[in-house]
């Protein structure tokens, strides 16, 4: 390929670069749910800890949720890749392994989503859990639920009726911040962007190929989304 | 048989609970026996919601004792008591139909969701089962017609019908009515004392408070009015309603309507 073009960006062919983005899309996705997911099971704590817990629980939340929501979402996914990866290798030193080990990029990555992310779960269950009816929740009370069942049944869906606008604009971001994780070496839609660029050089249209993928990839959760909204809305009164 | 012998369906004994510095219950005790209907009266403030909030525990006592169906909870629970008795507090509760002031249905569940929930998740009856008898409760309370539709969709009335069959539906050993018809526009009282009477007319015990003088007075069996966190007076309605002794009550009765 003397003369390559933007075809062979998006090619199957041979020389074609189409199965390595589609690949990174892929990962891309995959740290995206990841971080979403570690996210989310940190916001449900962290909402918890903010609305029922202790004085301490609650100092903890707080601190969890100042540090990482002010802090450079680059520089949390420096702290934990290198951070993690440091406690890998000191137990690497243990089996007779010297030297850098790091942490898988994928686990550090999604980690590192997952731990900025978790903030901005915690305010956004918060929130919603704040607008339930309180009576809704005495009437499960009262009918002897358990803690956990009535999470279950009641305060589960409630809370996400009124969180999913937040948790779709959370979706969003947590692609984008998907990107950053291509410092740790993960190959991901950007990363691999510019590994074909400078094979290549064609950086404009590798970038142009990545941006239209991730709008690719935005507009169709955003379908899903909807979708979601719509059927948690049910009852509320708004549908 | 006497009312020493007959063991009360509810007991109350020396109930007290203060929010902060403020005293609200000041050691009330009243108990029913099975099938009577008590209407418990008296002016905002005096106590008469927490009263039946505490005897199904959505507020903790801070002192006293509870007593349903044989089985008795004593505020505050030794140290000892304490990890069993949150079990002790759900398993009390699921035998108590609570009907509330303001409906409190569940808003993303449908009318028959709302009436099966608790049956399936709580006592984990078949589904089969909880669904039949749901419907026929719904039948009952003149909501067959609705039992697909979201409480959004229902009258007030409506909604408190719906909530009155979804405390039936755990086969309580008493109900439980704070103020059930107060949050209803005047045309949708009538609709909802009619079911209530015809569930005193089956014999079923219930606790209601209530600004409805006129079902005090011909439903219930008997009248219990607070007064600052303390029982008054208490008595038959015939007792009552002609020749009360206290002065607090014979005041209230005369601002209330009695159409």
């Amino acid at each position: 390929m003397d003369h390559p073009s933007l075809l062979d960006v998006i090619s199957f062919g041979p020389d074609g670069w189409a199965p390595a983005m589609l690949a990174a899309a892929a990962m891309t996705i995959l740290i995206a749910s990841l971080g979403f997911v570690i996210g989310g099971v940190i916001g449900v704590g962290g909402a918890w800890a903010k609305l029922s817990g202790g004085r301490v629980t609650r100092a903890l939340a707080d601190a969890y949720t100042t540090v990482l929501r002010g802090v450079p979402e680059l520089l949390v996914i420096y702290l934990i890749y290198f951070g993690g990866s440091a406690g890998v290798s000191s137990v690497a030193r243990w089996f007779g392994v010297h030297g850098f080990v790091g942490l898988p990029p994928l686990l550090a990555g999604s980690i590192a989503v997952g731990a900025t992310m978790g903030a901005q779960f915690t305010e956004v269950f918060r929130g919603a859990f704040q607008v339930i009816q309180k009576g809704e929740l005495d009437a499960a009370i009262a009918c002897g639920m358990s803690i956990s069942v009535c999470f279950r049944r009641i305060i589960a869906p409630l809370t996400l009726r009124y969180a999913l606008p937040g948790l779709g604009s959370i979706w969003q971001v947590c692609l984008k911040e998907s990107s950053l994780v291509s410092i740790t070496g993960a190959v991901e839609l950007m990363r691999q962007a510019q590994i074909g660029a400078s094979a290549t050089r064609l950086p404009f249209d590798f970038f142009l190929v990545a941006c239209a993928i991730f709008l690719i990839i935005s507009t169709a959760s955003g379908v899903i989304f909807a979708g979601a909204e719509a059927y948690f809305l049910l009852g509320s009164g708004r549908k | 048989m006497s009312d020493v012998v007959k063991r009360p369906a509810i007991r109350v004994t020396d109930l007290h609970k203060s929010f902060g510095s403020l005293e609200v219950l000041r050691g009330v005790s009243v108990s029913a026996q099975q099938g009577e209907v008590i209407s418990i009266l008296g002016s905002s403030g005096s106590g008469k919601s927490t009263l039946l909030r505490c005897v199904n525990m959505l507020e903790t006592p801070n002192s006293g004792t509870i007593e349903l169906d044989g089985e008795e909870i004593v505020f505050p629970p030794s140290i000892r008591s304490k990890s069993s008795n949150r079990k002790k507090v759900e398993r009390l509760r699921s035998r108590l139909g609570m009907v509330f002031q303001s409906f409190n249905l569940w808003s993303h569940k449908t009318i028959l969701e709302n009436v099966i929930e608790a049956p399936i998740y709580v006592q984990n009856r078949p589904r089969a089962d909880c669904v039949e008898e749901a419907k026929a409760l719904l039948h009952k309370v003149g909501l067959f017609s609705k039992l697909d539709q979201y409480p959004s969709h229902l009258s007030g009335g409506q909604q408190q019908r719906a909530a009155i069959a979804r405390a039936l539906a755990m086969r309580p050993k008493a109900m439980l009515f704070d103020e059930p018809t107060s949050a209803l526009d005047p045309e949708l009282v009538g609709e909802v004392l009619k079911v209530m009477r015809a569930l005193a007319e089956e014999g079923r015990t219930m606790l209601v408070v209530t600004h409805e003088i006129n079902f005090a007075r011909y439903v219930s069996t008997r009248i219990v009015f607070l007064h600052e966190g303390a029982v008054e007076e208490e008595g038959k309605p015939e007792e009552i309603f002609t020749s009360c002794r206290s002065e607090r009550l014979r005041r209230f009765l005369e601002h209330v309507d009695v159409r």
